[in-house]
């Protein structure tokens, strides 16, 4: 039977250009708050999970060399994990992985990047294609996610207009998370439709901005946990899928990894119908169509439904079942860190500590990430309550 | 304290590569160059075709060992019209926008194939559009995926 583990400290840093924090400043300093968060110090740490996404973004490959006594990893295990976009919440679930398997019994997440220092993030986001099959004719990823926004335009009858509704709802709501970079007051539908045709289907408005950020968590054992805190987020489920690229009958609009995982991650936590049981939900949208899209695949309602949930009100802060209060990956996308503060995001509603984004009475919280060719998905579910 | 002068520093990192397109990559890109036709691979244990061929076909995990070869007319699966300034790896400069990447399926195949579509009007294009490549003349031919210049729209 898996140790009981629980979210005892977390750590964020804004996102924006950070030139006043070089990577190791910016990892130490994630890594400082946690601590602060949760009144325990470097010693108490004994493992350390590690995540950062392509190399390519600061040029300098194998961070963890780098960054380890930045995060208190000295002559302590330090394990490095990669999955593109996905890393945060691979980490936090590897993290998770640690305690439960009863080896450690405090273990730091921590993932990160820079985008700010490479001339181009998306020049470093083509290279993760196929040099030989596919890099010659893609742009970066908004050329990936604008073909999933084509496909699943046109295959239910929304248009651009279904994607700018989640811009206005979630740039909206970072105008109350402090860590957001895009905090755009005023910002209209209207507005959004007037902001330029980058990869047709997609605007200006459907896309997420280049931040620099890390974001750490700290998790605790069962019997640790109560000496460290009195308000924890216990973690419910954890769950990585593959979904795989170029597989048989690939259909972008239809995630079935993100399904798996949801059903995956629903049944270990208890839960029967997501909707009704979830109080809030942080999902990975650096693409604005892409929140239509995972409303499908986490099963918030059916396929080809998302963008009537939209439509509804219901994923709105104020709705039955909102969906990224923060403003999510689209008003703050480090791409290392993203994944994790969608998890982080999930853990600091259940203790009740989101701030102004709080959505009140949270129970139950789910956070998700993607990486790779919109293929890695990661899934975890924090409760109020001891499992 | 007196406030830091702020300092970072530039570097500009060239490393030129050489990819292995492997056994199945080099049969299906000389199969393009010298004969202007495209092949993909059977899985024997489910028959799904793969285009490009690969070493394993997912679901089963078996070498998908029959070569299949397939016409040059196919459906649009999906696209976008790309229109930001981009600065392509492969040469370091700026590619042409705007243009259309595709998701085409090859006719006979059940893998997608990412290519350029030559037509840019988001009002023409949608999934499903009937397409056509378009090959370089054999002299121009080097065993690249570009050796097809673009699809085009037959609809």
């Amino acid at each position: 039977m898996a140790t009981k583990v629980a979210v005892v400290g977390i750590g964020m840093t804004e996102n924006k250009s950070r030139w006043d924090l070089s990577l190791p400043g910016l990892y130490r300093l994630a890594y400082q708050r946690a601590l602060e968060d949760c009144g325990l110090k470097s010693e108490d740490i004994d493992a350390v999970a590690f995540g950062h996404s392509p190399e390519y973004f600061e040029g300098v490959n194998h961070p963890e060399k780098w960054c380890g006594e930045a995060v208190g990893a000295l002559n302590k295990p330090l394990f490095r994990v990669h999955t593109g976009g996905t890393v945060g919440g691979s980490v936090a679930i590897a993290a998770y992985y640690l305690v439960a398997s009863g080896k450690f019994e405090v273990v730091l997440a921590i993932s990160g990047n820079k985008l700010n220092e490479t001339s181009s993030a998306q020049i470093g986001l083509s290279t993760v294609y196929d040099p030989i099959m596919g890099r010659q004719f893609a742009a970066g990823a908004p050329s990936a996610v604008a073909v999933q926004a084509s496909k699943y335009y046109s295959q239910y009858g929304y248009n651009e207009d279904h994607g700018l509704m989640v811009a206005v709802k979630n740039r909206n709501n970072a105008l109350k998370n402090p860590y957001a970079q895009l905090r755009i007051p005023d910002y209209t539908l209207e507005g959004a439709r007037n902001t330029p045709m980058l990869c047709h289907p997609l605007r200006l408005a459907d896309m997420c901005p280049t931040s620099d950020a890390a974001c750490a968590m700290i998790f605790a054992a069962e019997h640790r946990v109560e000496a460290i805190t009195d308000n924890p987020a216990w973690v419910l489920s954890a769950v990585a899928v593959n979904e795989g690229i170029n597989y048989v009958d690939r259909d972008w609009s239809k995630p079935i990894g993100l399904r798996k995982a949801a059903e995956l991650a629903y049944e270990r936590a208890g839960i029967k119908d997501p909707r009704r049981e979830l109080d809030v939900v942080e999902v990975y949208d650096a693409f604005s169509v892409q929140e239509l899209i995972w409303y499908e695949g986490l099963k918030l309602c059916d396929w080809g439904e998302g963008g009537r949930l939209m439509e509804s009100g219901a994923t709105r802060m104020e709705g039955d079942i909102p969906v990224n209060p923060s403003g999510g990956t689209l008003c703050a996308n480090s791409i290392g860190a993203s994944a994790m503060f969608r998890k982080a995001e999930a853990a600091l509603q259940v203790m009740g500590r989101a701030g102004e984004h709080q959505i009140p009475g949270v129970r139950r919280a789910l956070g998700h990430g993607w990486g790779g060719g919109i293929q890695f998905h990661t899934i975890m579910i924090f409760g109020k309550d001891k499992p | 304290m007196k406030k830091t002068e702020l300092l970072f520093l530039k570097e500009d990192v060239d490393i030129p590569y050489n990819w292995a397109a492997g056994r199945y990559g080099s049969l299906f890109l000389t199969r393009l160059r010298d004969e202007g036709k495209f092949i993909g691979n059977r899985c024997p244990s489910c028959g799904k075709v793969y285009l490009p061929p690969r070493v394993v076909c997912g679901p089963c995990f078996t070498p998908p060992e029959e070569i299949v070869e397939l016409g040059d007319t196919g459906t649009l699966v999906s696209y976008s019209v790309v229109n930001y300034p981009f600065i392509d790896p492969e040469t370091g400069s700026r590619r042409p926008i705007p243009y259309t990447l595709g998701y085409i399926r090859l006719d006979g195949c059940d893998t997608y194939l990412s290519h350029f579509v030559d037509e840019t009007d988001p009002a023409k294009l949608t999934p499903g559009l009937r397409v056509k490549a378009v090959f370089r003349p054999r002299e121009e031919r080097t065993g690249r995926l570009q050796d097809v210049l673009h699809f085009k729209i037959v609809d």
